[in-house]
């Protein structure tokens, strides 16, 4: 198939971009990613525990040299502390794909997109690859896009929500109007959400929080592969025009009663 | 054996008789491990960290990947 997600200089084959956060154990977390078939995997990087240093780690189960790891800036309110984030991630595995995300308050985890424009330029200027997390905002994305960002990621609703896509609408606006890719992250609940971002256009999900919070993640990492797979090929295909009225899928000639 | 060091690691004081950057991950039992470290404020690239001293009052940032979204 050669329907390639492009991303700055990484090409993938999946458009599904997955998580690794809120799994009850790494192997589930293992089994999910691999059910899932994403390419790209979203890390943050925190502190290692100094009086236990030496247990198990998230990359002994997801093998970098497997996936794409992508670290994120998660949990950072300010540019300074998502670019000193991204820096020692950076030198940990040599990643430049990034994950750029600066929050504005801890109960709606909204982009502050003030600090996420300031953080992007950095990095930019620093030879980063910046994905970015940002508001549903046609103006932000595009700014995003001329700070020099490798794909804008709006959100569809609160991380963490479920809640589906909050503003359709305007996901579509970005797209069309983006010269980057446009990945949905954040709010897609079920994989009618992710099929349904995918047949706006966008070029790609990231889902952590519906997969790793069902009752079965691997059932539900094979259903947003399929959604995302789904959605992707409908937007592709074309959709039929709505109209008012129904119009009979059967030929209305040649009845047996004529 | 060198005299032990008070650094603040990771956010808190603590003393090792590793005398730089190298010596600590090996104290740490951190040597295999994907880690980064930023000393006061700048990210120390891993091939100097055998050079680079530990200094009484360093402020030292050892980072590793946690599940994320």
């Amino acid at each position: 198939m050669s329907d390639i997600f492009k991303v700055g200089t990484y090409t993938f084959h999946s458009r599904l971009i997955v998580g690794s956060g809120k799994y009850k154990d790494f192997q589930t977390t293992k089994d999910a990613t691999e059910a899932s078939e994403a390419e790209m995997i979203t890390v943050a990087v925190r502190r290692v525990n100094i009086t236990d240093p030496g247990k198990e780690n998230l990359l002994d189960y997801i093998d970098p040299k497997k996936y794409t790891i992508l670290p994120n800036t998660a949990g950072c309110f300010n540019a300074e502390d998502a670019v000193r984030t991204l820096r020692l991630a950076r030198e940990a595995g040599g990643w430049d794909l990034v994950k750029l995300e600066v929050l504005g308050d801890t109960e709606t985890l909204y982009p502050n997109v003030v600090e996420t424009i300031k953080a992007a330029e950095t990095l930019v200027a620093d030879g980063f690859q910046v994905m970015v997390y940002t508001n549903d905002d046609p103006i932000v994305a595009r700014r995003l896009e001329e700070v020099g960002c490798v794909a804008v990621m709006p959100l569809g609703n609160p991380i963490g929500s479920g809640r589906g896509l909050a503003n359709p609408f305007n996901i579509r606006v970005i797209k069309q109007r983006a010269n980057v890719p446009i990945v949905v992250d954040a709010g897609i609940g079920t994989a009618s959400d992710a099929a349904k971002a995918m047949e706006l256009g966008a070029d790609a999900a990231l889902i952590n929080t519906a997969i790793a919070e069902a009752k079965d993640e691997c059932l539900m990492a094979t259903a947003m592969r399929d959604a995302v797979r789904a959605g992707r090929s409908a937007f592709l295909a074309g959709r039929m025009q709505k109209r008012a009225f129904a119009n009979a899928s059967s030929p209305t000639e040649g009845y047996i009663w004529d | 054996m060198s005299d032990s060091i008070a650094i603040h690691l990771n956010g808190e004081e603590r003393s090792f008789s590793a005398s730089n950057l190298m010596d600590l991950i090996a104290e740490l039992g951190l040597e295999q491990r994907m880690i980064a470290i930023e000393l006061n404020l700048e990210v120390v690239p891993k091939s100097q960290y055998g050079e680079t001293a530990l200094k009484a009052g360093d402020r030292i940032e050892l980072v590793h990947m946690i599940g994320g979204g």
